[in-house]
């Protein structure tokens, strides 16, 4: 079957161009990839690691959709590139540099533990967020960043509200205040990013749970009398 | 700029190590080849080990279970400090945020094999995953400053002191040195040299240990290798040893059992490896704890069986084989985690501590980075003031800026890739499970043969940006270079102990080997001797 790549080289002219392989059936993508690299092309670049699904390294766009290469099992025409909205380096690699440092914007951390113990039913509340691999999928499926390139974004957000959620913060408002500027008001809830997530986490419900605690602190949702009605489809 | 502390790989004992150093105030830099999220930590599973209620266990008990699994190889004091430390690192690791699964107000607890108690702290099947993105969530709190995508080259040594290091940007091709009054090496293992038939991640090619070498540090039990029973069949995907604490039964295609589940790996490995090469199929089965026990405790496993061997667990059994998993052996290092060269330390599946001896216990290494981790960073930080700093260009700089420029025109004649599977072929049939001499030593000549024809190798992308193809040639180099140790350190051990089998020398033999293989180059030339272990009575 054949497989098409879109390739990227900065020093080159033109400096995206496609190319179509010929690959075996039956292959994940990141094996197709390293057939390629290994018997067709030595250049052709791209991330790798665990190839289980944990590490993150390997998110890619199939037919413009977000997938982890070494889940996604290759179909006959399939039409490979680089994540969106993110600098791309060479083929598929992209710089991952900007969109971690959200995290450090987004204090996604324990900022003031506190004695109190977790229970099963408090574990239970953050157990989906912390499976996150920060592999920038729900990133580079967000529209908001057509426009805003300092939005926290997805991973971000739901990093943000494992921590709000944790019962061993002390400083929930801290975190919240440091998601409301380009954060939680800024989404909009066209929920890209859940259905992308390779992990199953959904980041627009963990918006949404920051955004009604953060009216506990006096943080109205400015936007919301643009929506025409309150509450509108959620 | 000169660091008091460069931390090189980020994974779990990298980053456990510099928020150590850190917290005595040291100015810490980690560096390493890709980024700490994407470290092989993410993939560990199981657990991690500590006594926490001493009504049902004690320290003394996982402190004798991990001696038994070492056979003989392990450094009593290093296993005792470490099992103590375990509860209350386990307390730490709470404290920071880790979302261990809860059993009602207490944090869960599995039996994992070779342990007399439900031992292991786990994270449902991402303990790994969990702690590691914790771990990296506190050095973001902390300001830890990072360099990403940076290749270890080699290690800057002068008058028996380290000085730093030199490493590839990845990005840009260039060579650059980082200056540090302690290193502390924290890159991973070697499991990789068995490539697909390795559980790894595919950047576990041993970089530190080979830079740790050709440095002049000495290397020790090499030829011990934890081969996984139970890897996917096709794909060498880990399926968790969760899976047999739960209650996970091993079949052959007749559905009959043929062992118990909760051996030690080692013993586990072989009576697998032995059915298979008997032409039998084995699967482990657990469709009988059911699809809610399996999706509440065993998520991970149900979903890598789908994707990767298209078994759903739930309805059928999954096919599995042994693949290397694990590398015991490594940089040697003192109870300070100290090598033999001054103010470098190592930590982790890098080093041996001698933790694991002849055979890890599953949970045991979760432990290892972090307890030791600590430990190292923490030595580190206070031996750094011991070491003075030239700022200048090294040498070895010069040297390794020229070797990257050679490589771009090295001839290409024989292509790598081949070879390097090739080689992992090889390894798995004759270094695996079960060795003997005449295999080992047919594989020794094969490994130095590819030494010498390394430089008609070379790489066909001559393009400076993000060049994977040299980075995958360097791993290479890194990978024959350590097979040697392997296989010299196998040839040498005329006996069987833990995960080191040889069919013509099945026993254990303690009056000649009860001792540790060193391996460490002179002028080039590879030298081995045994070292007898520390009284363990």
């Amino acid at each position: 079957m054949k497989i098409t790549i879109k390739r990227y080289h900065p020093h080159f002219k033109p400096q995206y161009k496609d190319f179509t392989y010929e690959i075996p059936q039956n292959l994940t993508l990141l094996e197709a990839l390293e057939y390629i690299k290994e018997s067709i092309d030595n250049t052709l670049t791209f991330s790798k690691g665990c190839r289980s699904g944990v590490c993150g390294s390997c998110a890619v766009r199939v037919n413009e959709k977000e997938v982890l290469a070494c889940e996604y099992k290759i179909e006959d025409g399939d039409k490979i590139e680089a994540l969106n909205f993110i600098e791309p380096i060479r083929d598929l690699v992209v710089d991952i540099k900007k969109p971690l440092k959200t995290l450090k914007i987004a204090k996604t951390y324990l900022s003031k533990p506190n004695e109190i113990s977790m229970n099963e039913k408090d574990e239970k509340l953050i157990r989906k967020q912390s499976d996150c691999i920060l592999c920038a999928a729900c990133y580079s499926s967000c529209p908001v960043f057509e426009t805003n390139s300092n939005f926290l974004g997805p991973f971000a957000l739901s990093r943000s509200y494992r921590y709000i959620a944790d019962k061993r913060e002390e400083n929930k408002k801290e975190k919240i205040e440091a998601v409301i500027s380009n954060g939680i008001f800024d989404c909009t809830l066209c929920g890209n990013c859940t259905v992308v997530c390779p992990q199953g986490i959904d980041p627009k419900r963990d918006i949404l749970m920051i955004q009604s605690e953060a009216l506990k602190y006096g943080y109205q949702n400015p936007n919301l009398s643009n929506f025409g009605s309150f509450g509108l489809d959620f | 700029m000169i660091y008091d502390v460069l931390v090189i790989g980020s994974g779990g004992a990298g980053l456990c190590a510099a928020l150590s150093a850190k917290e005595i105030g040291a100015k810490v830099i980690v560096v390493g080849k890709s980024y700490p999220t994407r470290s092989q930590t993410s993939m560990a599973q199981g657990g991690i080990n500590a006594v926490l209620n001493e009504e049902i266990d004690s320290i003394e008990s996982h402190i004798e279970d991990s001696i038994k699994s070492s056979k003989g190889l392990c450094d009593k004091e290093i296993v005792e400090y470490v099992c103590k430390e375990a509860p209350l690192v386990i307390k730490w690791l709470d404290s920071i945020g880790v979302p261990f699964s809860r059993n009602g107000n207490f944090i869960a607890q599995r039996r994992l094999g070779g342990a007399k108690a439900d031992r292991a702290c786990y994270a449902q099947d991402y303990t790994g995953l969990k702690i590691l993105h914790t771990l990296y969530d506190n050095t973001i709190k902390e300001d830890i400053e990072f360099l990403n995508e940076h290749f270890l080259l080699n290690l800057i040594v002068e008058n028996g002191f380290v000085k730093g290091a030199t490493f590839l940007d990845i990005k840009t091709s260039e060579v650059k040195q980082i200056l540090a009054k302690s290193v502390i090496l924290a890159t991973g293992g070697y499991s990789k040299i068995y490539k697909n038939f390795s559980t790894n991640s595919s950047q576990a090619t041993g970089d530190g240990i080979a830079a740790a070498l050709r440095a002049g540090c000495k290397l020790s039990d090499m030829e011990f290798i934890q081969f996984h029973p139970t890897s996917l069949k096709k794909s060498s995907i880990l399926i968790s040893e969760a899976a047999r604490g739960a209650g996970g039964k091993l079949i052959d295609q007749n559905g009959n059992r043929f062992a118990d589940e909760l051996l030690t790996r080692d013993e586990l490995s072989r009576k697998i490896f032995e059915k298979i090469e008997q032409k039998n199929e084995i699967f482990l089965d657990i469709t009988h704890l059911g699809e809610e026990f399996i999706e509440k405790n065993l998520p991970q496993e149900r979903r890598l069986s789908i994707i990767y061997e298209g078994v759903d667990p739930v309805k059928e059994p999954i096919p599995i084989k042994p693949a290397a998993h694990y590398t015991m052996g490594g940089i040697d290092v003192d109870k300070n985690m100290q090598t033999n060269i001054k103010n470098l330390y190592a930590v982790g599946e890098c080093a041996n501590a001698k933790m694991h001896g002849a055979n890890r216990l599953g949970g045991n290494s979760l432990l290892e980075i972090v307890v030791l981790g600590k430990l190292a960073g923490r030595n580190a930080a206070l031996s750094s003031s011991k070491n003075y700093i030239e700022e200048k260009i090294y040498e070895q700089s010069i040297n390794d800026t020229n070797f990257i420029k050679g490589v771009f025109n090295f001839p290409n004649k024989i292509d790598f890739y081949e070879k390097r599977e090739f080689l992992s072929k090889i390894f798995y049939q004759n270094v695996g499970v079960k060795r003997e001499e005449m295999g080992l030593k047919g594989v020794l000549s094969v490994v130095r043969q590819t030494q010498r024809e390394f430089a008609f190798m070379g790489i066909k992308d001559r393009s400076p940006l993000y060049n994977t193809n040299l980075v995958e040639f360097i791993e290479f180099g890194n990978m024959i270079e350590l097979s040697e140790t392997i296989l010299v350190s196998a040839i040498s051990r005329n006996e069987s102990r833990g995960a080191h089998f040889r069919a013509d020398y099945p026993k254990q033999d303690d009056n000649n080997f009860l001792a540790h293989t060193l391996t460490w180059k002179e002028d080039g030339v590879l030298c081995a001797d045994f070292v007898k272990v520390k009284d363990n009575a």
